[in-house]
């Protein structure tokens, strides 16, 4: 019973030694060992601190709340523990202790550049802050507050590099995006705070709008959070900011920030609005399968490494969305173990995501380490110049291509069962809808599966494509065990499905109130044994047993166990490097088939073919919305003439206006 | 609804029902004029097999003798002036290939979802074990329409129209156990006498403008001047 | 008892499966040849390469890492797993349990993904190309065979195979629109994933045409005879895939001797007739180009789909 108390007083040594980490790092423009020694050190401490009560809060189950002596005076910070904070709290302490091992090497590479490194390292420490409030915060004051002390110290972070125009132009973007993102979660608090009356997430839990105002609040939400969480069409800048911030910081945007924005979502839209709709679990159906979709097929386009990773990113969190449109609306529907399965998919997934994003951003880290590149086109053979990193990066790869034994697959095959319940749906047209949904969702998983092997066979297979690839460096330890503990954390995920599951399942119980069983250590059961089961560690013991049985018996005994030679290549000319397929070449045929898609600017000129995959939704939405922006600013200029007078009338007219109104 | 406990004439209708659905989408993706007229001689055969179906199971004898007109009409009579038609104006080796394949396929299927969801509550209401066909006959409808929508070849098109009357028959078959007689020999009569019509204008459009493809009939307001540079006619 | 001789038979039945499997391929040629008024060659021949190429000494690309040597061994395992998770013989089936059909799908995936990077890994053009071209095949088929298990699934109301083959076998028979446009795609796919005519031809090294004979060129020895019998288990295995799902009858649901020694005959003569059927397509159809393979696929994911919809329209409650 002690122990179950302790989630919160953990959760709190976590902030402290962020902000411990944000206080030393301010030294380390002048003694640069800081960051190393000090500031990445309490990162860790931080991570365990974190992942200790997430744990704790998962295991006991129960709310933790505590009122802060800070905020406003009749606006007291409120912060809780509860298992869905748990849940994202285990997913920021595995994602952060690992960038914490890796960070010190990674930043060494900063040291001799003009870059700060006391912004970098007081910028993620306040990254880090930000995104603990916003998993703590029990009042909609102090999550605004710690939500956009995350959006700023992130922006701050993808500026990092900012003498490249393109990282200062994705910075602007983000900041953006970010700001309208904010707005849009404001508003939503807004409407809730109006039906409670108060600002503590108690009170609106309490009490629920109606449900139009629902119906508004899930709108905003569903922008604000969306807009963060990367969904279509509201993306744009993830792609763009992602990959421009350096690989550590991307690690933990990608794994962690993303499932932050999950997390407010889910905080917003399954705990605090009210009974679920089923015209919301329709929306995220639809935005989530979209999304999934759009991601994966501009992923396998992608030539530069980080930006595919980030597409991916998108992808995955469409799925997740999807996921959970599932969960709504079999709550909706009056089918609450259902939904608590659909829930516990949607978790399992970001828990995979976090843990296979986190590993691939830091393979990318270690790439762009030990290659000095990052396009896919420059790369090659690199398997054999870093094999640990290269391992490594394939089993990310396996486990984002979603297919067993590794734990990409258990949230899918999750997220399949949820759906395949579909008959249990009365509404026919929800009845089709789920289905087709698993259909999108098999679609993207098809693709994403020709996304990694396209990453890859091109970055890590084959032969060198260019110089630098060819004197590729193995990274050092620290970099290594950083990927390795995430390593650690996919085969606990993939392997014990059935643990996992268990602690997961407590966060959707307390959204749904039903509750979802692993049955066991070893299978995977949730519905039934004869609706469904799946064990992944007899299929990892069967591969490995095959497997050796296969080597054993038949290695050949009197001579070499192989020969070298040239390769044959249907006995035409040695090949060079130049032969080979390009990352661009080898995602040619599905262009060809989703051409209308993409928006494609191709150029042939004799020797030379030029190839750029642009987003429609740039053109078909960004653009004329900043065409509309530039035209109303322009209306709006004509007010300020220069003249003060006229400014003090505007001044004097509003202040009437404003006394009108408020008699 | 439970399948099993349907007798096996009904599970029959719906089989075939589903067939007509499958050939409305091969009728949309057949890029070859000869074979979607095949394709639209199938979907006629599974009609009219559906309506003797149905006539055997309701003993009504009016629904074979629709079965009947409907098979000597839309399997043997209309395809085979096609095929005339087809080989007159000289179009048997002319492609038409979809410009989206996938896209026009899916938003196919997002058809027939819509169907089903419009036809949920009038299905409610009837009483024939067959209801179900009536979201397919649909469905078929639509597809017959959406075909016509993205076709160039106005024979095609053609295909598409009738396709859409299959659909309207499917469907009172389905649902009523048939029209009155005299409107289905109206109908049919109709039918036939589009497709006389067609094919007279067809050939005239033909000889005067040397092409079916609808899309240059829009321009046929703005390009006089280039009709006289083009050689006339044979 | 029955513990031990359930888990025998669950052992023995993918191992069954494994040696049958260049059997099937043998019929499929026989009878190829004898359509093309060909003797064709003895049925014992595919089990004969298999022993010669296991006996001759293995070459690897210079250029290739060591996953060019881990791949054939993955390859294989997986494909075994795959074929333990499908009820040959009987549907009294533990492996069942361990993987369902959409895991089975997975580990068919996992050998995919393999191999396509053993094609990646020597750096040569061919390389990339059968696996370029792997993934453009697998982006249509892989979700047609899910919806293909998702409409069995949602009549059924189970993704376990054994259970499934047992749900049909008990129940009366039913003329389903839904299965007769599942069972439609399921031969698309099966002939796409199986690298059979019309998509690809099993029997040539033409750069224009190859696909799957792309990715193994480098292989030889016993790596390449391990790629050849799981593709050849492959094979087996969607033909017993399309079997259980659409045609169960004979299956034993007891494991009596005589149940079992129906269920082989019944087996044999399944597979068979499958076995002529796609020799008789690959006799009549002639290799499409690879830019017509995406809308052959496109077909088959249309009729899985339409099978999903056919069930949720006509079949299902209202």
């Amino acid at each position: 019973m002690m122990l179950a108390a302790l989630a919160l007083p953990l959760a709190g040594v976590a902030v402290l030694a962020a902000l411990a980490s944000a206080a030393v790092s301010l030294a380390a423009s002048r003694w640069p060992r800081v960051l190393s020694w000090l500031s990445f050190p309490l990162l860790g401490v931080c991570a365990l601190a974190a992942l200790a009560s997430g744990i704790d809060a998962l295991w006991f189950g129960g709310a933790h709340q505590a009122v802060l002596p800070l905020g406003l005076p009749w606006l007291p910070w409120e912060v809780s523990v509860d298992p869905l904070t748990g849940v994202f709290l285990l997913i920021l302490g595995a994602v952060l202790l690992a960038v914490a091992v890796y960070g010190p090497g990674y930043a060494r590479e900063f040291r001799n550049g003009r870059d700060s490194l006391a912004a970098l390292g007081v910028f993620t420490a306040l990254f880090v802050l930000g995104m603990l409030g916003v998993l703590l915060a029990a009042d909609a004051f102090l999550f605004m507050v710690a939500w956009e002390l995350m959006s700023l110290a992130s922006y701050f972070l993808v500026a990092f590099q900012h003498e490249q125009a393109e990282h200062r132009h994705a910075a602007f973007l983000y900041l953006l995006m970010a700001h309208v993102a904010g707005l849009a979660i404001l508003l939503a608090f807004g409407v809730l705070a109006a039906a409670s009356g108060s600002f503590s997430f108690a009170a609106m839990r309490a009490v629920h709008p109606d449900a139009f105002w629902a119906a508004v609040a899930f709108t905003l939400a569903l922008l604000g959070f969306g807009t963060k969480a990367g969904l279509a069409p509201l993306h744009v800048w993830l792609p763009e900011a992602h990959p421009a911030a350096p690989s550590h910081i991307s690690a933990l945007m990608s794994a962690v920030m993303l499932k932050v924005a999950l997390y407010g979502f889910l905080r917003v839209v399954f705990d605090l609005l009210g009974p679920p709709q089923w015209g919301f679990g329709v929306t995220l159906v639809l935005v989530g399968g979209a999304t999934a979709v759009m991601g994966v097929l501009f992923a396998l386009q992608q030539t530069d490494l980080k930006r595919l990773l980030a597409y991916s990113s998108i992808e995955n969190l469409g799925i997740i969305f999807l996921a959970l449109g599932l969960a709504q609306i079999f709550q909706a529907a009056g089918h609450p173990a259902l939904a608590a399965l659909a829930l516990v998919a949607a978790l399992y997934q970001a828990l995979n995501h976090a843990l296979l994003k986190g590993l691939l951003f830091l393979g990318a880290g270690a790439v762009l380490h030990g290659a000095h590149e990052r396009s896919l086109d420059h790369l090659g053979g690199l398997l054999r110049r870093m094999p640990r990193t290269g391992w490594f990066f394939l089993i990310g790869c396996l486990g984002m291509a979603a297919v067993p034994p590794f734990n990409g697959f258990v949230s899918e095959w999750l997220t399949f069962q949820a759906a395949l319940q579909a008959w249990q749906l009365h509404d026919s047209l929800l009845r089709i809808l789920v289905p087709l949904a698993a259909a999108a969702l098999a679609l993207t998983a098809a693709l994403g599966a020709a996304v990694f092997v396209r990453a890859f066979g091109t970055a890590f297979l084959g032969r060198a494509r260019s110089r630098q690839a060819r004197h590729a460096h193995e990274v050092g330890r620290g970099m290594l065990a950083g990927q390795a503990l995430l390593v650690l954390g996919i085969a606990i995920a993939a392997l014990l499905p059935g643990p996992v599951l268990g602690l997961l399942a407590r966060a959707a119980t307390q959204l749904t109130g039903a509750a979802v069983t692993g049955d066991g250590w070893l299978w995977l059961t949730p519905i039934s044994p004869r609706v469904a089961s799946y064990a992944p560690l007899p299929i990892l013991a069967v591969l490995l047993v095959v497997g050796a049985l296969g080597v054993a018996l038949l290695r050949p005994r009197r001579r070499a166990a192989i020969r070298r030679a040239v390769p044959w290549d249907c006995g035409f000319a040695p090949p060079t490097p130049r032969m080979q397929y390009s990352a661009a070449g080898f995602a040619q045929p599905q262009r060809r088939v989703f051409a209308p898609l993409y928006a494609l600017h191709e150029q042939v000129t004799p020797g030379r073919y030029e190839l750029a995959v642009g987003d429609r939704a740039w053109r078909q939405l960004y653009l004329p919305l900043g065409a509309l922006t530039d035209r109303v600013a322009d209306r709006a200029r004509r007010m300020q003439a220069g003249h003060v007078r006229r400014y003090l009338a505007w001044s004097l007219i509003t202040l009437l206006v404003l006394l009108w109104i408020v008699s | 609804m439970n399948l099993a406990a349907l007798p096996l004439l009904d599970q029959a209708v719906l089989v075939l029902a589903a067939m007509a659905l499958f050939s409305a989408f091969a009728l949309l993706a057949q890029s070859r004029l000869l074979s979607a007229i095949h394709v639209f001689a199938w979907q006629g055969a599974l009609v009219a097999a559906v309506a003797a179906l149905t006539g055997a199971a309701s003993g009504d004898v009016n629904l074979y003798i629709s079965a009947a007109i409907t098979f000597v009409l839309k399997v043997l009579l209309i395809p085979w002036m096609l095929h005339r038609l087809v080989r007159r104006l000289a179009l048997e080796r002319q492609a038409d290939p979809l410009p989206y394949p996938a896209l026009t396929l899916l938003a196919g299927a997002a058809i027939v979802v819509f169907a089903d969801w419009v036809a949920a509550p009038v299905a409610q209401f009837e009483h024939s074990a067959t209801r179900n066909v009536i979201a397919i006959s649909l469905a078929i409808v639509l597809l017959g329409m959406l075909t016509m929508v993205v076709r160039r070849q106005a024979l095609a098109q053609v295909l598409g129209f009738m396709a859409i009357e299959n659909g309207l028959f499917l469907a009172a078959v389905a649902s009523t156990h048939g029209m009155p007689l005299v409107v289905e020999l109206g109908v049919a009569f109709d039918v036939l006498v589009a497709m006389v019509l067609f094919g007279v204008f067809f050939l005239q459009i033909k000889d005067s403008i040397d092409t079916l493809d609808i899309d240059r009939l829009s321009q046929l307001a703005s390009s006089v001047e280039q009709d006289e540079d083009t050689e006339p006619p044979r | 008892m029955d513990r031990v001789l359930t888990l025998t038979a669950a052992l023995l039945q993918p191992l069954l499966l494994l040696a049958a499997a260049p059997l099937l391929v043998a019929w499929i040629r026989r009878v190829k040849a004898r359509l093309q008024n060909r003797r064709g060659a003895p049925l014992l021949t595919p089990y004969r390469e298999l022993r010669k190429l296991l006996g001759k000494e293995a070459v690897v690309a210079r250029t290739a890492s060591p996953l060019f040597r881990i791949a054939p061994y993955v390859v294989f395992a997986a494909t075994l797993l795959a074929a333990a998770a499908l009820p040959v013989l009987s549907t009294l089936l533990p492996g069942a349990r361990v993987a369902d059909a959409i895991a089975l799908i997975g580990l068919l995936g996992l050998a995919r993904i393999m191999l396509t990077l053993a094609g990646l890994d020597a750096g040569t053009a061919f390389g990339g190309m059968g696996a370029s071209r792997e993934m453009l095949v697998t982006t249509f088929a892989e979700p047609a065979l899910l919806l293909v298990v998702f409409t069995l699934a949602m009549t059924t109301h189970t993704t376990n195979l054994a259970s499934m083959a047992a749900s049909t076998l008990a129940g009366d028979s039913v003329l389903r629109p839904s299965y007769m446009f599942a069972l439609a795609a399921l031969l698309l796919v099966g002939v796409a994933e199986c690298g059979r005519i019309p998509v690809d031809n099993p029997s040539t090294h033409l750069e224009l045409t190859m696909i799957h004979e792309g990715m193994l060129l480098e292989y030889s020895g016993r790596h390449l005879a391990l790629m050849e019998w799981a593709a050849q288990l492959k094979l087996a295995l969607f033909a017993v895939l399309t079997v259980d799902l659409f045609l169960p009858w004979g299956l034993a649901t007891r494991l009596s001797p005589l149940a079992l020694l129906g269920a082989l005959a019944a087996l044999v003569l399944k597979l068979a007739a499958l076995g002529a059927l796609l020799a008789l397509g690959e006799t009549v159809l002639a290799k499409m180009r690879l830019f017509r393979v995406p809308g052959f696929l496109a077909m088959a994911f249309l009729l899985a789909l339409l099978g999903l919809l056919a069930h949720v329209i006509l079949e299902s409650a209202l």
